[in-house]
């Protein structure tokens, strides 16, 4: 079905195709049009077939590293088959440990969370939502993957090197990272992760520019700002967002790279490592922390925006109900995008910063939770009165919803600069943050990809091997994570190789096993995923054209998925995404692209809000239909 | 059309199976009974494979099982002999493997008996086998009990496991906010979860009814902003002024306190003691010898009665303000009965003050744990050793610290004097060499 699509490479062909319905073949060869593509439905689904595999390779870690916590000293041969010196007579060596942790981190957060999510669906649904026949540079856009995934082989192919890969943590802090002699990891696998970084952070950029670009400027006829789907709003503050921060981490790095290499002092200073003096002086390695963070606390806001974007969609979509509070939606990302740039210091209350900035720190910190609970009360109230559809999609949502609010809650004990004396660095704040960035983005994610499946592939997944998933996960995270928190207020340290040193962590060793079996459940729960994915890219059922009866506009494209996306002219906007069971209206939704006249039975005095000649059309309809029905009783 | 294409591909997991199956026998032979292992693989695949056969609930299999019997017969010797070796390795991967095989054939016969039995009502002309909306919204609902009494449950066990009260007097101040806070966060835990649950189940989708058309209502927007707003205020507040007063000590109740500080290094804490001026000597990095770890520079005379000690000794009820330092990378000075963290930091020496409240011998009786020492961690990633980056913390009366220091030596003993002549350079301190 799909070999009907019509493809062009070049960029006018682009532009001006597609006027005319008679579709010109060009012969593409599987070069340019599965590797080389430029258009942005094939970039985004190679944006998510490498974040899935990324996923699985950091879901995998994270299993070996749970099953050496859970059990510390037992030994698993088979491991030493796959893992050789590193997990020496089957079991894993502490330092591997490390490099486990630290590159589960960075796979989950930057390359399946950040760009898995916002490649994807960005590249996905801003051309489609908004009528545009694609990004703004295609070409930027196939070089964003290319870098993209150039730095995930990088990364991955650090396990590869005769040390090790990095292993100071996903943070890097220096000196750690600096020294090769402080830790193995630090030496050649740390240089590939710096590499891979500048790479990665290179190809975000190209990409959040082009978002930026494209809504800005390729949004088709009416399709104001305020029509905009709440996804596409999340996915512009997320580039905006990524533009802003990211480079702040490329000027961290680089300076790393100089310390590393070529003998500055940038973070280091007044260090004897093993009985050697160094000779780097007046560093400082709290710079490096501000650096860092300045990036990373808004990383976690570009990780939830873009699920929070397709939750509002899902949730909206299969309540059969309009957002609650679109404008206040929009109003909170926004909250979110400016404040999440002046938080970042709560990551470092205790790491010798100036405790009075730290005071500041927690008050902007606690501040943007009022936002984020807005956003959550605005979910239950779409809930609320809904006719709700358990598509897999909607599952998932509300997943997101139920991880946001246990996960965000603990955020408000970690924002608290005297709570975070005791729990900073412990198990609380694992726990907190895989919940509310982890399992959260990661729902909203899987939403995404069961909900918008039959526009990328023009297949549907299968609901029941769905719901298993959505339980199986939902549950499994739930158990895995929620156990945590305890720990963590007992005062056990994360990135603790083992528990058997200290008396007070002995009785945690049994909830340690009980995680990691249900952590071992839920990553088997994925393969229902996985198989249900890839089986239904070639074996699903075919998709309709709109199959969750939805109003935004990547609905009234052809299933075929054109280059261009619309065989004819682009359809123009006239109303918002969300009258969904308008009253009066015979169907319960109303797409994007229908004009009011064709709707008079529906429609309301504030669809016309400043437009006098329209509220008289309507008033004089109203009027006359009132008029006849009158008469018909009669 | 259909149907076909999921009989292809539950052949294919068939096949996979029955290859599992009979090489996970095999070698279970080998390594068990190798004199009965030419005939016992044989005997058992065939009846495994019949046991595997009915699941397929269609002829489809049967040409599957002939075809398998046929290839995995001949295969069989070469990788039995070759695994021999390995193959108390590899035999619980297959087993594991091997389970989970089953288990996803198992799901789906479920899936397959589940869509036969729709297609079937769907054929008689029955509306809706199996109304799904409702299946989940009624998951939801059981998820919700469930999960309350499941966090009713871990706050009730896990909860009494990870409380303990605090050993210091800011700790109070700490543990109360931390009460205050869960009490609220488990409120809307709480109630946001029996909404969002509740509505779910409630709300499930039925072709009979139509959604409530409700955009937006801004009187109850702005309640919800101005509530957590309220909330998170007073939150802010208690915390902002807990927090200073844990940190921002007044420079006469710094010098007040008792001056002691750790070091950290990779992988162990050292410890100094201020002696009898409570003023510790300064340090150069660059003066770091193998006798003089802590680079102590020794022309400051206030080094001079300094004292390393190799645990953490502390009086009760008196302040102690530790000046925390690092000589290679980041580590973390971090004692949690006391409510008490700081990095430490190569080139930048950070401080906390605090006062413990009850000695270890209370604490043994209070937490009824003869065993139960006070103990310092390294809660920032530093290397191999970071798990067990510890140092022993022990509170006692006043009367027994002063004991216990008095016992210490000074570090700066006549074997230094020897290793460090440079001080005697000086004119005050020969004069004092002749005093003594």
């Amino acid at each position: 079905m799909s070999n009907t699509t019509i493809s062009h490479t070049s960029l006018e062909a682009t532009g001006h195709h597609g006027h005319d319905d008679a579709h010109l073949h060009h012969n593409e060869s599987f070069l340019t049009k599965y590797i080389f593509s430029q258009d942005h439905k094939m970039i985004a689904k190679q944006f998510l077939i490498t974040g899935i595999i990324m996923a699985v390779i950091g879901m995998v870690l994270s299993i070996l590293f749970r099953i050496q916590l859970a059990w510390p000293d037992k030994t698993f041969p088979i491991l030493e088959t796959f893992l050789g010196k590193f997990a020496e007579g089957g079991r894993i060596k502490e330092d591997f440990y490390l490099a486990l942790v630290t590159i589960h981190g960075t796979i989950m957060v930057f390359f399946v969370l950040t760009t898995g999510l916002s490649g994807t669906f960005s590249n996905l649904l801003i051309p489609l939502q908004i009528g545009a026949r694609d990004m703004a540079s295609p070409f930027l856009n196939m070089l964003s993957y290319w870098l993209f995934f150039v730095s995930s082989v990088i990364m991955v192919g650090s396990f590869f090197v005769e040390s090790g890969p990095a292993s100071a943590g996903w943070t890097i802090y220096p000196p750690l990272s600096a020294l090769p002699k402080a830790i193995p990891g630090s030496g050649m696998g740390m240089n590939l992760w710096l590499i891979s970084m500048v790479l990665f952070i290179a190809s975000s950029l190209m990409g959040s520019l082009n978002y930026i670009s494209t809504v800005l400027n390729m949004r088709t006829k009416g399709m104001d700002m305020w029509k905009m789907p709440l996804t596409v709003w999340a996915f512009f503050l997320t580039a905006v967002l990524g533009v802003l921060s990211f480079p702040v981490l490329v000027a961290a790095v680089v300076l790393l790279i100089f310390d590393r290499s070529f003998g500055t002092s940038f973070y280091l200073s007044d260090i004897v490592l093993q009985g050697q003096i160094l000779p780097n002086e007046g560093g400082s390695p709290i710079l490096f922390q501000h650096l860092f963070w300045f990036l990373g606390h808004p990383e976690v806001y570009i990780i939830i925006l873009p699920a929070f974007g397709i939750t509002s969609e899902v949730i909206s979509t299969n309540t059969r109900k309009p957002i609650f509070g679109y404008h206040a939606m929009v109003y909170s990302l926004i909250g979110i995008v400016i404040l999440s740039m002046i938080v970042w210091g709560h990551h470092m209350f205790v790491t010798g910063m100036n405790p009075f900035l730290g005071g500041v720190f927690m008050i902007t910190t606690l501040i943007i939770a009022v936002p984020s609970a807005v956003k959550v009360f605005n979910y239950l109230a779409t809930l609320w009165r809904g006719n709700i559809r358990f598509t897999p999609a909607m599952l998932f949502a509300i997943g997101l919803v139920s991880f946001f609010i246990s996960g965000g809650l603990t955020g408000i004990f970690l924002g608290n600069a005297s709570l975070d004396i005791n729990l900073h660095d412990t198990y609380f704040i694992v726990a907190h943050f895989h919940l509310v960035m982890g399992s959260a983005a990661i729902c909203g994610m899987l939403a995404g990809v069961y909900h918008w499946f039959p526009k990328m592939f023009g297949r549907m997944m299968d609901d029941k091997l769905g719901y298993l998933h959505f339980w199986l996960t939902f549950i499994g995270a739930y158990l895995v994570f929620f156990p945590m928190h305890f720990m963590g207020l007992d005062g056990v340290p994360r990135r603790y190789y083992a528990f058997t040193e200290f008396e007070f962590m002995q009785e945690w060793l049994t909830v340690n096993e009980f995680i990691t079996w249900a952590a071992i459940i839920a990553a088997l729960g994925q393969v229902a995923f996985l198989w249900n994915f890839f089986n239904s890219i070639f074996n699903g059922k075919p998709a309709t054209q709109n199959p969750w009866k939805s109003n935004t506009m990547e609905w009234t494209t052809p299933v075929e998925r054109l280059h261009g996306n619309w065989p004819g002219e682009i359809p123009s906007v006239y109303r918002w995404p969300y009258d969904y069971s308008k009253p009066g209206h015979h169907d319960d939704y109303i797409s994007q692209i229908v004009p009011f006249s064709e709707t008079m039975s529906s429609n309301l005095p504030h669809d016309f809000e400043g437009n006098p000649e329209a509220e008289r059309i309507q008033r004089d309809w109203e009027l006359q239909n009132a008029k006849s029905k009158a008469e018909e009783n009669v | 059309m259909g149907l076909n294409k999921i009989f292809k591909i539950r052949t294919v997991a068939l096949l996979v199976l029955a290859m599992t199956l009979a090489l996970n026998i095999s070698v279970q032979a080998q390594t068990e009974d190798t004199s009965a292992a030419p005939t016992a693989p044989i005997d058992n695949t065939q009846p495994a494979d019949a046991v595997t056969s009915p699941g397929a609930l269609d002829t489809a299999a049967t040409p599957t099982t002939s075809t398998l019997i046929d290839t995995s017969v001949p295969e069989r010797p070469a990788p039995a002999a070759q695994e021999a070796e390995s193959a108390p390795v590899w035999r619980s991967a297959w087993y594991h493997i091997l389970l989970f095989l089953v288990a996803c054939i198992f799901i789906g016969i479920i899936g397959k008996v589940l869509r036969v039995y729709e297609l079937s009502r769907e054929m008689q002309g029955k509306p809706g086998a199996l109304n799904w909306n409702k299946i989940q919204g009624g998951l939801f609902l059981v998820m919700l009990i469930l999960g309350l009494a499941a966090t009713y449950w871990t706050y009730d066990v896990w909860g009494g496991m990870s409380m303990n009260e605090a050993a210091s007097v800011h700790g109070e101040r700490i543990d109360f906010m931390m009460a205050i806070t869960i009490a609220i966060t488990t409120l809307v835990f709480v109630l946001t979860h029996i909404l969002l649950f509740g509505f779910s189940f409630k709300y499930k989708g039925s072709s009979h009814r139509k959604a409530y058309f409700y955009p937006h209502n801004n009187a109850l927007e702005r309640l919800w902003t101005i509530i957590p707003a309220i909330v998170l205020t007073i939150l802010v507040l208690l915390g902002f002024f807990t927090w200073r007063s844990i940190t921002n000590v007044s420079e006469e109740d710094q010098k007040k306190a008792l001056s002691v500080e750790v070091v950290g290094e990779q992988f162990k804490w050292t410890i100094r003691y201020a002696g009898s001026d409570n003023a510790l000597g300064l340090r150069n990095y660059k003066l770091t010898t193998p006798s003089n770890s802590l680079g102590i520079d020794f022309k400051d005379s206030k080094s001079w009665d300094d004292k390393i000690a190799g645990e953490i000794v502390l009086p009760v009820n008196r302040p102690v303000r530790f000046t925390i330092g690092s000589k290679d990378i980041l580590h973390s000075f971090y004692i949690p009965d006391f409510r008490v963290q700081m990095n430490a930091v190569p080139g930048m020496p950070t401080y906390f003050q605090f006062t413990p409240k009850y000695t270890t011998e209370e604490m043994r009786e209070k937490t009824s744990n003869p065993k139960f020492n006070y103990v310092l961690l390294c809660n920032k990633i530093c290397g191999a050793g970071h798990y067990n980056m510890q140092s022993n913390v022990r509170v006692v009366t006043e009367k027994e610290y002063n004991e216990w220091l008095a016992e210490q030596a000074l570090f700066y003993n006549d074997d230094m004097k020897k290793q460090f002549p440079m001080v005697s350079v000086k004119p005050e301190i020969e004069s004092l060499a002749v005093n003594q």
